[in-house]
Protein backbone atom coordinates (compact mmCIF):
# COMPACT_ATOMS: atom_id res chain seq x y z
CA UNK A 1 0.00 0.00 0.00
CA UNK A 2 0.76 3.70 -0.96
CA UNK A 3 -0.25 5.94 2.03
CA UNK A 4 -1.09 8.91 1.13
CA UNK A 5 -1.53 11.97 3.93
CA UNK A 6 -4.19 14.84 3.89
CA UNK A 7 -4.88 16.93 6.50
CA UNK A 8 -7.92 16.05 8.70
CA UNK A 9 -10.19 19.03 8.83
CA UNK A 10 -11.36 21.82 7.53
CA UNK A 11 -10.85 24.02 4.45
CA UNK A 12 -7.50 22.66 3.20
CA UNK A 13 -9.17 19.00 3.41
CA UNK A 14 -11.77 19.88 1.42
CA UNK A 15 -10.19 21.68 -0.77
CA UNK A 16 -7.60 18.70 -1.33
CA UNK A 17 -10.14 16.24 -1.87
CA UNK A 18 -11.67 18.95 -4.51
CA UNK A 19 -8.52 18.62 -5.91
CA UNK A 20 -7.39 14.70 -6.39
CA UNK A 21 -11.38 14.82 -7.31
CA UNK A 22 -11.18 16.79 -10.01
CA UNK A 23 -8.29 14.30 -11.20
CA UNK A 24 -10.84 11.76 -10.92
CA UNK A 25 -9.55 10.14 -7.54
CA UNK A 26 -11.95 10.35 -5.10
CA UNK A 27 -10.89 11.30 -1.47
CA UNK A 28 -13.39 10.55 1.47
CA UNK A 29 -13.72 10.26 5.20
CA UNK A 30 -14.92 6.52 5.85
CA UNK A 31 -18.02 6.14 8.46
CA UNK A 32 -19.19 8.76 10.27
CA UNK A 33 -17.61 12.39 10.25
CA UNK A 34 -16.04 12.14 13.38
CA UNK A 35 -14.16 9.56 12.15
CA UNK A 36 -10.32 9.84 10.98
CA UNK A 37 -10.43 6.82 8.73
CA UNK A 38 -10.27 7.69 4.86
CA UNK A 39 -11.19 5.90 1.57
CA UNK A 40 -9.90 6.00 -1.77
CA UNK A 41 -11.77 5.00 -5.29
CA UNK A 42 -10.56 5.90 -8.40
CA UNK A 43 -7.14 3.68 -7.51
CA UNK A 44 -6.14 0.72 -6.58
CA UNK A 45 -3.18 0.60 -3.74
CA UNK A 46 -3.41 4.10 -2.03
CA UNK A 47 -4.18 3.95 2.29
CA UNK A 48 -5.54 7.66 3.02
CA UNK A 49 -4.90 8.46 6.09
CA UNK A 50 -5.94 11.45 7.75
CA UNK A 51 -3.53 14.02 9.89
CA UNK A 52 -2.70 17.50 10.82
CA UNK A 53 -1.07 19.23 8.67
CA UNK A 54 1.12 19.94 10.80
CA UNK A 55 2.03 16.56 11.72
CA UNK A 56 2.33 16.00 7.80
CA UNK A 57 6.35 16.45 7.43
CA UNK A 58 7.59 14.85 10.36
CA UNK A 59 5.38 11.87 9.18
CA UNK A 60 6.72 11.78 5.01
CA UNK A 61 10.48 12.75 6.44
CA UNK A 62 10.28 9.47 8.54
CA UNK A 63 8.84 7.36 5.75
CA UNK A 64 5.47 6.56 7.86
CA UNK A 65 3.42 7.77 4.97
CA UNK A 66 4.70 7.71 1.18
CA UNK A 67 2.96 11.01 -0.04
CA UNK A 68 1.33 14.17 1.95
CA UNK A 69 -0.27 17.13 1.00
CA UNK A 70 0.47 20.10 3.39
CA UNK A 71 1.30 23.79 3.09
CA UNK A 72 4.73 24.40 1.46
CA UNK A 73 5.72 26.71 4.69
CA UNK A 74 5.02 23.65 7.20
CA UNK A 75 7.69 21.75 5.35
CA UNK A 76 10.23 24.21 4.91
CA UNK A 77 9.43 24.96 8.77
CA UNK A 78 9.52 21.69 10.23
CA UNK A 79 12.64 19.81 8.47
CA UNK A 80 15.87 21.00 8.31
CA UNK A 81 17.16 20.73 5.07
CA UNK A 82 13.89 19.98 3.63
CA UNK A 83 14.76 19.36 0.31
CA UNK A 84 16.91 16.16 1.16
CA UNK A 85 13.93 14.64 3.01
CA UNK A 86 11.16 15.26 0.54
CA UNK A 87 9.99 16.42 -3.07
CA UNK A 88 7.74 18.78 -4.36
CA UNK A 89 5.12 16.77 -6.70
CA UNK A 90 3.02 19.21 -7.68
CA UNK A 91 1.95 22.63 -6.29
CA UNK A 92 -1.89 22.44 -6.07
CA UNK A 93 -2.75 25.79 -6.08
CA UNK A 94 -4.87 26.95 -2.93
CA UNK A 95 -4.09 27.11 0.66
CA UNK A 96 -1.88 30.25 -0.53
CA UNK A 97 -0.34 32.78 2.06
CA UNK A 98 2.78 34.86 2.71
CA UNK A 99 5.31 34.63 5.36
CA UNK A 100 5.61 38.07 6.07
CA UNK A 101 6.93 40.87 8.69
CA UNK A 102 4.98 42.97 9.90
CA UNK A 103 5.47 46.05 12.37
CA UNK A 104 3.14 48.38 13.44
CA UNK A 105 1.80 51.22 11.21
CA UNK A 106 3.34 53.96 13.24
CA UNK A 107 6.79 52.74 12.70
CA UNK A 108 6.67 55.56 9.51
CA UNK A 109 10.30 55.26 9.70
CA UNK A 110 10.54 51.71 9.01
CA UNK A 111 9.84 49.91 5.72
CA UNK A 112 12.52 47.48 4.60
CA UNK A 113 14.88 45.07 6.35
CA UNK A 114 17.26 47.63 6.66
CA UNK A 115 14.94 49.79 8.61
CA UNK A 116 14.04 47.24 10.92
CA UNK A 117 17.91 45.90 11.84
CA UNK A 118 18.52 49.89 12.34
CA UNK A 119 15.32 50.26 14.43
CA UNK A 120 16.34 47.38 16.14
CA UNK A 121 19.82 48.91 17.29
CA UNK A 122 18.49 51.59 18.94
CA UNK A 123 15.73 49.84 20.63
CA UNK A 124 18.52 47.63 22.24
CA UNK A 125 20.14 50.58 23.21
CA UNK A 126 17.08 52.43 24.63
CA UNK A 127 15.12 49.46 25.94
CA UNK A 128 18.27 47.44 27.44
CA UNK A 129 16.75 43.56 25.45
CA UNK A 130 16.83 43.02 21.39
CA UNK A 131 13.64 43.86 19.86
CA UNK A 132 11.12 40.92 20.01
CA UNK A 133 9.45 39.69 16.95
CA UNK A 134 6.56 36.82 17.69
CA UNK A 135 6.33 34.20 15.60
CA UNK A 136 5.49 30.32 15.01
CA UNK A 137 7.79 29.57 12.26
CA UNK A 138 11.31 29.80 13.96
CA UNK A 139 13.36 28.25 11.43
CA UNK A 140 12.18 29.99 8.83
CA UNK A 141 12.47 33.53 10.26
CA UNK A 142 15.84 33.15 11.52
CA UNK A 143 17.31 31.73 8.68
CA UNK A 144 15.62 34.43 6.12
CA UNK A 145 16.72 37.31 8.78
CA UNK A 146 20.44 35.53 9.64
CA UNK A 147 20.67 35.67 5.71
CA UNK A 148 19.55 39.45 5.37
CA UNK A 149 21.97 40.45 8.35
CA UNK A 150 19.46 41.93 10.46
CA UNK A 151 20.99 41.79 14.12
CA UNK A 152 19.52 42.47 17.49
CA UNK A 153 16.29 40.96 17.65
CA UNK A 154 14.95 37.57 19.20
CA UNK A 155 12.41 35.68 18.07
CA UNK A 156 9.27 34.95 21.20
CA UNK A 157 7.09 32.15 20.61
CA UNK A 158 3.42 32.92 19.69
CA UNK A 159 0.95 30.00 18.46
CA UNK A 160 -1.98 31.95 17.67
CA UNK A 161 -3.55 35.50 17.81
CA UNK A 162 0.08 36.85 16.97
CA UNK A 163 -1.28 39.85 15.54
CA UNK A 164 -2.38 41.34 19.17
CA UNK A 165 0.84 41.13 20.58
CA UNK A 166 2.21 44.75 19.96
CA UNK A 167 -0.58 46.05 21.51
CA UNK A 168 -0.20 43.54 23.97
CA UNK A 169 3.49 44.76 24.37
CA UNK A 170 4.58 41.15 24.21
CA UNK A 171 6.50 41.91 21.50
CA UNK A 172 7.16 44.75 19.05
CA UNK A 173 6.51 43.03 15.92
CA UNK A 174 5.31 40.01 14.02
CA UNK A 175 6.06 37.51 11.45
CA UNK A 176 2.91 35.46 10.31
CA UNK A 177 0.97 34.01 7.87
CA UNK A 178 -1.32 36.11 5.52
CA UNK A 179 -3.70 35.71 2.86
CA UNK A 180 -5.25 39.33 2.32
CA UNK A 181 -3.34 41.51 4.84
CA UNK A 182 -6.68 42.13 6.27
CA UNK A 183 -6.72 41.27 9.58
CA UNK A 184 -2.91 42.90 10.01
CA UNK A 185 -4.25 46.07 9.07
CA UNK A 186 -7.50 46.05 11.58
CA UNK A 187 -4.56 45.30 13.70
CA UNK A 188 -2.50 48.82 13.00
CA UNK A 189 0.30 46.12 11.40
CA UNK A 190 1.85 46.85 7.97
CA UNK A 191 3.77 44.64 5.87
CA UNK A 192 7.60 45.18 5.42
CA UNK A 193 8.21 45.84 1.34
CA UNK A 194 10.98 42.95 1.49
CA UNK A 195 9.94 40.95 3.79
CA UNK A 196 8.50 37.96 2.23
CA UNK A 197 10.05 35.13 3.56
CA UNK A 198 7.78 32.40 2.13
CA UNK A 199 5.27 32.28 -0.33
CA UNK A 200 3.32 29.04 0.68
CA UNK A 201 0.52 27.08 -0.88
CA UNK A 202 -0.68 23.52 -0.55
CA UNK A 203 1.39 21.38 -2.10
CA UNK A 204 1.76 17.30 -2.66
CA UNK A 205 4.96 16.13 -1.22
CA UNK A 206 6.84 12.49 -1.96
CA UNK A 207 8.68 11.33 0.59
CA UNK A 208 12.91 10.61 -0.40
CA UNK A 209 12.60 6.97 1.58
CA UNK A 210 14.83 4.72 -1.03
CA UNK A 211 12.96 1.85 0.57
CA UNK A 212 9.75 1.65 -1.57
CA UNK A 213 8.56 -1.47 -2.94
CA UNK A 214 7.93 -2.40 -6.59
CA UNK A 215 4.17 -2.36 -6.19
CA UNK A 216 4.39 0.91 -4.26
CA UNK A 217 6.46 2.59 -7.28
CA UNK A 218 3.97 1.44 -9.72
CA UNK A 219 1.03 2.78 -7.43
CA UNK A 220 2.76 5.52 -7.67
CA UNK A 221 3.34 5.94 -11.25
CA UNK A 222 -0.40 5.08 -11.96
CA UNK A 223 -1.55 7.78 -9.79
CA UNK A 224 1.01 10.55 -11.84
CA UNK A 225 -0.65 9.64 -14.79
CA UNK A 226 -4.39 10.04 -13.23
CA UNK A 227 -3.44 13.11 -11.79
CA UNK A 228 -1.42 14.08 -15.21
CA UNK A 229 2.07 14.90 -13.66
CA UNK B 1 37.75 5.39 20.71
CA UNK B 2 36.06 7.72 23.48
CA UNK B 3 39.62 6.47 25.79
CA UNK B 4 41.79 7.74 22.60
CA UNK B 5 40.20 10.92 22.38
CA UNK B 6 41.08 11.58 26.17
CA UNK B 7 44.55 9.94 25.94
CA UNK B 8 44.77 13.24 23.17
CA UNK B 9 42.94 15.55 25.36
CA UNK B 10 45.36 15.06 27.96
CA UNK B 11 48.22 15.29 25.86
CA UNK B 12 47.07 18.54 24.61
CA UNK B 13 46.07 19.84 28.43
CA UNK B 14 49.92 18.97 29.23
CA UNK B 15 51.19 21.41 27.01
CA UNK B 16 49.16 24.02 27.90
CA UNK B 17 50.27 23.52 31.36
CA UNK B 18 53.86 23.68 30.22
CA UNK B 19 52.53 26.52 28.81
CA UNK B 20 51.76 28.41 31.90
CA UNK B 21 47.81 27.21 31.93
CA UNK B 22 45.85 26.23 34.85
CA UNK B 23 43.30 23.44 34.50
CA UNK B 24 39.68 24.97 34.95
CA UNK B 25 36.45 23.26 34.57
CA UNK B 26 33.21 24.67 33.21
CA UNK B 27 29.51 23.46 33.68
CA UNK B 28 27.78 21.96 30.63
CA UNK B 29 24.32 23.41 31.55
CA UNK B 30 24.47 27.14 30.69
CA UNK B 31 21.76 29.79 31.11
CA UNK B 32 20.25 30.82 28.14
CA UNK B 33 19.73 34.28 28.81
CA UNK B 34 23.41 35.29 28.34
CA UNK B 35 24.35 33.11 25.61
CA UNK B 36 21.06 34.81 23.70
CA UNK B 37 21.86 38.60 25.12
CA UNK B 38 25.46 38.22 23.73
CA UNK B 39 25.22 36.13 20.86
CA UNK B 40 21.38 36.70 20.05
CA UNK B 41 18.99 34.26 17.65
CA UNK B 42 21.75 32.56 15.73
CA UNK B 43 23.29 31.01 18.71
CA UNK B 44 19.92 29.17 18.46
CA UNK B 45 20.45 27.89 15.52
CA UNK B 46 23.72 26.34 16.75
CA UNK B 47 23.43 25.70 20.57
CA UNK B 48 20.98 22.67 22.30
CA UNK B 49 18.12 24.80 24.14
CA UNK B 50 16.41 22.75 26.65
CA UNK B 51 14.34 24.03 29.78
CA UNK B 52 14.71 23.94 33.11
CA UNK B 53 11.26 24.17 35.73
CA UNK B 54 12.99 26.51 38.08
CA UNK B 55 16.29 27.90 36.06
CA UNK B 56 14.47 28.61 32.59
CA UNK B 57 15.79 28.23 29.59
CA UNK B 58 18.99 26.36 29.77
CA UNK B 59 22.03 25.32 26.83
CA UNK B 60 24.19 22.60 26.89
CA UNK B 61 27.56 24.67 26.36
CA UNK B 62 28.26 25.57 22.57
CA UNK B 63 32.17 26.08 23.47
CA UNK B 64 34.32 27.37 26.87
CA UNK B 65 34.75 30.66 26.24
CA UNK B 66 31.56 32.12 28.38
CA UNK B 67 32.00 30.40 31.69
CA UNK B 68 35.38 30.79 31.70
CA UNK B 69 35.57 34.47 31.28
CA UNK B 70 32.77 34.80 33.42
CA UNK B 71 35.10 32.76 36.09
CA UNK B 72 37.96 34.80 35.33
CA UNK B 73 36.08 37.83 35.59
CA UNK B 74 35.24 37.19 38.68
CA UNK B 75 38.12 35.90 40.11
CA UNK B 76 40.07 39.08 39.23
CA UNK B 77 43.38 37.45 39.27
CA UNK B 78 45.87 39.06 36.43
CA UNK B 79 47.38 37.70 34.41
CA UNK B 80 45.99 34.19 34.23
CA UNK B 81 46.55 31.52 31.84
CA UNK B 82 43.76 28.57 31.92
CA UNK B 83 43.20 25.03 29.93
CA UNK B 84 40.44 22.81 29.72
CA UNK B 85 38.79 19.91 27.91
CA UNK B 86 35.50 18.17 28.05
CA UNK B 87 32.72 18.08 25.32
CA UNK B 88 30.64 20.86 23.62
CA UNK B 89 27.37 20.64 21.72
CA UNK B 90 26.32 21.99 18.45
CA UNK B 91 23.51 21.46 16.65
CA UNK B 92 23.55 20.86 13.29
CA UNK B 93 20.96 22.08 10.85
CA UNK B 94 22.62 21.21 7.25
CA UNK B 95 25.41 18.78 7.01
CA UNK B 96 24.37 14.96 9.13
CA UNK B 97 28.24 14.39 8.91
CA UNK B 98 29.63 16.86 11.13
CA UNK B 99 29.48 15.96 14.53
CA UNK B 100 26.98 17.60 17.46
CA UNK B 101 28.97 16.56 19.92
CA UNK B 102 32.80 16.46 20.47
CA UNK B 103 35.74 17.38 22.35
CA UNK B 104 37.34 20.76 22.71
CA UNK B 105 40.65 21.31 24.34
CA UNK B 106 41.55 25.04 25.20
CA UNK B 107 43.86 27.63 26.25
CA UNK B 108 43.15 30.95 27.22
CA UNK B 109 45.51 34.11 27.99
CA UNK B 110 43.99 36.26 30.03
CA UNK B 111 46.95 39.53 29.79
CA UNK B 112 47.06 43.70 29.12
CA UNK B 113 50.62 43.44 29.37
CA UNK B 114 51.77 42.86 25.98
CA UNK B 115 49.14 41.71 23.66
CA UNK B 116 51.66 40.80 20.66
CA UNK B 117 52.94 38.35 23.36
CA UNK B 118 50.01 37.17 24.25
CA UNK B 119 48.74 36.51 20.91
CA UNK B 120 51.90 34.95 19.42
CA UNK B 121 51.95 32.55 22.52
CA UNK B 122 48.39 31.16 22.36
CA UNK B 123 48.94 30.95 18.10
CA UNK B 124 52.39 29.10 19.17
CA UNK B 125 51.31 26.84 22.08
CA UNK B 126 48.51 25.55 19.55
CA UNK B 127 50.93 25.10 16.49
CA UNK B 128 53.02 23.37 18.65
CA UNK B 129 50.85 20.78 19.42
CA UNK B 130 49.68 20.24 15.96
CA UNK B 131 52.94 19.42 14.62
CA UNK B 132 53.65 17.11 12.40
CA UNK B 133 49.49 16.63 11.60
CA UNK B 134 48.87 17.94 7.58
CA UNK B 135 47.73 20.90 8.27
CA UNK B 136 47.60 24.56 7.28
CA UNK B 137 47.30 27.97 9.10
CA UNK B 138 45.44 31.21 8.11
CA UNK B 139 45.65 34.05 9.96
CA UNK B 140 43.80 37.34 9.98
CA UNK B 141 43.03 40.65 12.43
CA UNK B 142 39.55 42.08 12.86
CA UNK B 143 41.26 44.87 14.38
CA UNK B 144 42.83 46.00 11.33
CA UNK B 145 39.37 46.58 9.34
CA UNK B 146 37.46 48.17 12.82
CA UNK B 147 40.84 50.43 12.86
CA UNK B 148 39.68 51.23 9.34
CA UNK B 149 35.95 51.61 9.91
CA UNK B 150 36.92 54.36 12.90
CA UNK B 151 39.35 55.98 10.28
CA UNK B 152 36.57 57.04 8.05
CA UNK B 153 36.00 60.37 7.79
CA UNK B 154 32.16 60.38 7.85
CA UNK B 155 29.82 60.52 10.73
CA UNK B 156 29.79 58.59 13.93
CA UNK B 157 26.54 56.90 13.19
CA UNK B 158 27.63 55.51 9.73
CA UNK B 159 30.67 54.19 11.62
CA UNK B 160 28.61 53.09 14.52
CA UNK B 161 26.40 51.37 12.11
CA UNK B 162 29.38 49.38 9.92
CA UNK B 163 30.93 48.08 13.18
CA UNK B 164 27.47 46.54 13.99
CA UNK B 165 28.20 44.56 10.93
CA UNK B 166 31.88 43.34 11.07
CA UNK B 167 30.49 39.85 11.15
CA UNK B 168 27.90 40.03 9.03
CA UNK B 169 29.45 40.74 5.68
CA UNK B 170 26.71 41.33 3.60
CA UNK B 171 25.16 43.45 5.51
CA UNK B 172 28.46 45.47 5.81
CA UNK B 173 28.75 45.73 2.31
CA UNK B 174 25.37 47.03 1.78
CA UNK B 175 25.88 50.08 4.43
CA UNK B 176 29.35 50.83 2.75
CA UNK B 177 27.63 50.57 -0.60
CA UNK B 178 24.93 53.25 1.05
CA UNK B 179 27.23 55.22 2.48
CA UNK B 180 29.26 55.47 -0.24
CA UNK B 181 26.57 56.65 -2.45
CA UNK B 182 27.34 53.24 -4.72
CA UNK B 183 23.41 52.41 -4.41
CA UNK B 184 20.36 55.10 -4.14
CA UNK B 185 18.25 54.77 -0.80
CA UNK B 186 15.33 52.85 -0.91
CA UNK B 187 12.43 55.14 -2.50
CA UNK B 188 10.03 55.05 0.74
CA UNK B 189 12.78 56.66 2.65
CA UNK B 190 13.10 59.30 0.35
CA UNK B 191 9.57 59.95 0.10
CA UNK B 192 9.33 59.81 4.39
CA UNK B 193 11.92 62.48 4.97
CA UNK B 194 9.78 64.70 2.36
CA UNK B 195 7.13 64.38 4.43
CA UNK B 196 6.24 67.21 6.37
CA UNK B 197 4.46 65.34 8.94
CA UNK B 198 5.22 61.79 8.84
CA UNK B 199 3.19 60.98 11.36
CA UNK B 200 -0.34 62.98 9.83
CA UNK B 201 -3.05 60.47 10.28
CA UNK B 202 -0.99 57.29 12.27
CA UNK B 203 -3.72 57.68 15.08
CA UNK B 204 -2.36 56.39 18.28
CA UNK B 205 0.88 54.72 19.51
CA UNK B 206 0.75 51.14 19.91
CA UNK B 207 3.55 49.02 21.23
CA UNK B 208 7.19 49.28 23.42
CA UNK B 209 8.34 51.59 20.60
CA UNK B 210 6.83 55.37 21.27
CA UNK B 211 6.74 57.64 18.71
CA UNK B 212 9.49 59.82 20.02
CA UNK B 213 11.88 56.62 19.08
CA UNK B 214 10.60 56.94 15.85
CA UNK B 215 10.79 60.41 15.19
CA UNK B 216 14.75 60.11 16.70
CA UNK B 217 14.95 57.98 13.76
CA UNK B 218 13.90 60.08 11.49
CA UNK B 219 16.15 62.95 12.69
CA UNK B 220 18.89 60.67 12.57
CA UNK B 221 17.95 59.23 8.48
CA UNK B 222 17.62 63.05 7.87
CA UNK B 223 21.21 63.85 9.37
CA UNK B 224 22.48 61.00 6.82
CA UNK B 225 20.71 62.19 4.07
CA UNK B 226 22.91 65.34 4.36
CA UNK B 227 25.88 63.79 4.91
CA UNK B 228 28.63 63.56 1.96
CA UNK B 229 28.75 60.10 0.94
CA UNK B 230 31.97 58.01 1.52
CA UNK B 231 34.65 59.29 -0.86
CA UNK B 232 35.33 56.77 -3.55
CA UNK B 233 39.10 57.06 -2.45
CA UNK B 234 38.14 55.33 1.20
CA UNK B 235 35.81 52.73 0.30
CA UNK B 236 38.62 51.88 -2.48
CA UNK B 237 41.08 51.59 0.37
CA UNK B 238 38.70 49.06 2.11
CA UNK B 239 38.01 47.09 -0.69
CA UNK B 240 41.75 46.91 -1.38
CA UNK B 241 42.24 45.98 2.96
CA UNK B 242 39.44 43.06 2.63
CA UNK B 243 40.53 41.48 -0.73
CA UNK B 244 44.33 40.95 1.17
CA UNK B 245 45.19 37.42 1.13
CA UNK B 246 48.83 37.14 1.22
CA UNK B 247 51.58 35.58 3.17
CA UNK B 248 51.94 37.71 5.99
CA UNK B 249 54.94 39.53 5.09
CA UNK B 250 53.30 40.51 2.06
CA UNK B 251 50.43 40.71 3.70
CA UNK B 252 52.10 43.42 6.30
CA UNK B 253 53.70 45.61 2.55
CA UNK B 254 49.99 45.92 1.33
CA UNK B 255 48.55 47.12 4.47
CA UNK B 256 51.50 49.48 5.29
CA UNK B 257 50.95 50.96 1.98
CA UNK B 258 47.40 51.39 2.85
CA UNK B 259 48.29 53.06 6.06
CA UNK B 260 49.89 56.03 4.06
CA UNK B 261 46.39 57.35 2.69
CA UNK B 262 44.32 55.91 5.62
CA UNK B 263 46.62 56.13 8.52
CA UNK B 264 43.47 55.50 11.17
CA UNK B 265 44.90 51.93 10.44
CA UNK B 266 48.24 52.49 11.67
CA UNK B 267 48.74 51.50 14.72
CA UNK B 268 46.68 48.08 14.40
CA UNK B 269 49.04 47.66 11.47
CA UNK B 270 52.11 47.96 13.68
CA UNK B 271 50.46 45.57 16.13
CA UNK B 272 50.42 42.96 13.80
CA UNK B 273 54.19 44.14 12.77
CA UNK B 274 55.05 43.48 16.56
CA UNK B 275 52.92 40.32 16.48
CA UNK B 276 54.50 38.93 13.65
CA UNK B 277 58.17 39.25 14.94
CA UNK B 278 56.69 37.61 18.61
CA UNK B 279 55.76 34.66 16.53
CA UNK B 280 58.88 34.46 14.73
CA UNK B 281 61.07 34.09 18.36
CA UNK B 282 58.78 31.41 19.05
CA UNK B 283 59.40 29.57 15.95
CA UNK B 284 56.63 30.17 14.28
CA UNK B 285 57.57 30.28 10.05
CA UNK B 286 56.07 33.76 9.55
CA UNK B 287 57.53 33.97 5.81
CA UNK B 288 54.82 31.50 4.92
CA UNK B 289 52.15 32.30 7.31
CA UNK B 290 48.98 33.34 5.28
CA UNK B 291 47.24 35.98 6.17
CA UNK B 292 43.38 37.27 5.21
CA UNK B 293 42.04 40.93 6.23
CA UNK B 294 38.60 39.15 5.91
CA UNK B 295 39.24 35.89 7.78
CA UNK B 296 37.24 35.38 10.87
CA UNK B 297 34.14 37.82 9.68
CA UNK B 298 31.41 35.10 9.45
CA UNK B 299 31.98 33.70 13.36
CA UNK B 300 29.89 34.42 16.31
CA UNK B 301 30.32 37.50 16.75
CA UNK B 302 33.04 38.10 19.55
CA UNK B 303 36.52 37.69 18.12
CA UNK B 304 38.11 41.85 17.82
CA UNK B 305 41.63 41.08 16.83
CA UNK B 306 43.69 38.44 15.83
CA UNK B 307 42.11 35.51 14.31
CA UNK B 308 43.44 32.06 13.22
CA UNK B 309 42.50 28.68 12.33
CA UNK B 310 44.24 25.39 10.93
CA UNK B 311 43.15 23.11 9.08
CA UNK B 312 43.50 20.06 7.65
CA UNK B 313 45.10 20.55 4.12
CA UNK B 314 43.88 17.74 2.15
CA UNK B 315 40.51 17.27 4.11
CA UNK B 316 38.11 19.85 3.33
CA UNK B 317 35.25 18.24 4.59
CA UNK B 318 37.12 18.43 7.89
CA UNK B 319 35.96 21.30 10.41
CA UNK B 320 38.82 23.19 11.52
CA UNK B 321 40.99 21.53 14.26
CA UNK B 322 42.04 24.47 15.78
CA UNK B 323 40.75 28.16 15.93
CA UNK B 324 41.02 30.87 18.12
CA UNK B 325 41.08 34.97 18.43
CA UNK B 326 41.11 37.80 20.60
CA UNK B 327 38.06 38.77 22.40
CA UNK B 328 38.22 41.99 24.42
CA UNK B 329 35.49 43.46 23.97
CA UNK B 330 33.87 39.96 25.21
CA UNK B 331 35.41 40.73 28.34
CA UNK B 332 34.16 44.47 28.57
CA UNK B 333 30.69 43.28 27.85
CA UNK B 334 30.86 40.35 30.61
CA UNK B 335 32.90 42.38 33.47
CA UNK B 336 30.51 44.78 34.48
CA UNK B 337 32.69 47.87 33.41
CA UNK B 338 36.06 45.81 33.93
CA UNK B 339 37.56 45.27 31.02
CA UNK B 340 40.76 42.33 30.78
CA UNK B 341 42.94 41.91 26.85
CA UNK B 342 42.15 38.09 26.36
CA UNK B 343 42.89 35.74 23.59
CA UNK B 344 42.38 31.62 23.14
CA UNK B 345 42.04 28.93 21.14
CA UNK B 346 40.93 25.54 21.23
CA UNK B 347 41.81 22.25 19.78
CA UNK B 348 40.08 19.50 18.77
CA UNK B 349 41.20 15.76 19.97
CA UNK B 350 39.18 13.18 17.45
CA UNK B 351 40.27 15.57 15.03
CA UNK B 352 43.98 15.24 15.24
CA UNK B 353 43.78 11.65 16.21
CA UNK B 354 41.88 11.13 12.24
CA UNK B 355 44.19 13.40 11.05
CA UNK B 356 47.50 10.54 12.15
CA UNK B 357 45.05 7.61 10.67
CA UNK B 358 43.38 6.47 14.22
CA UNK B 359 40.07 5.70 14.01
Amino acid sequence: MLKLGVPSKGRLMEKTFDWFGDRGVTLRKAGSEREYAGAVDGIEGIELVLLSAGEIPRELAAGRIHLGVTGSDLVREKLANWDTRVSEIALMGFGGADLIIAVPQGWVDVDTLDDLDAAAAAFRARHGFRMRIATKYHRLVREFLQENGVADYQLVDSQGATEGVVKNETAEAIADITSTGETLRANGLKILSDGLIHASQATLFRGKRRNWTDEQRKTFKALKQLLDL
Amino acid sequence: MADLIGAEAQRLIAAFEAAGAVPVEAAILQPASTLLDLYGEDIRSRAYVTSDPLRGEMMLRPDFTLPIVQMHMESRADPARYTYAGPVFRKQEHDESRANEFTQVGFEVFDGQNSAAADADVFAAIAGVLEGLPVRPATGDLGILMAAVHGLCTSGARKAALLRHIWRPRRFRALLDRFGGRIAPPPSRVALLEMADPFADMGSDMGLRSRAEVAARIDTLREDAALAPISGEELALIDALLSIRETSPNALSALRDIALDMPAIGAAVSKMAARMDELAKRGVDVEHLDFEASFGRTTLEYYDGFVFGFYAADRPDLAPVATGGRYDALTAVLGQGRAVPAVGGVVRPDLCLSLRGVS
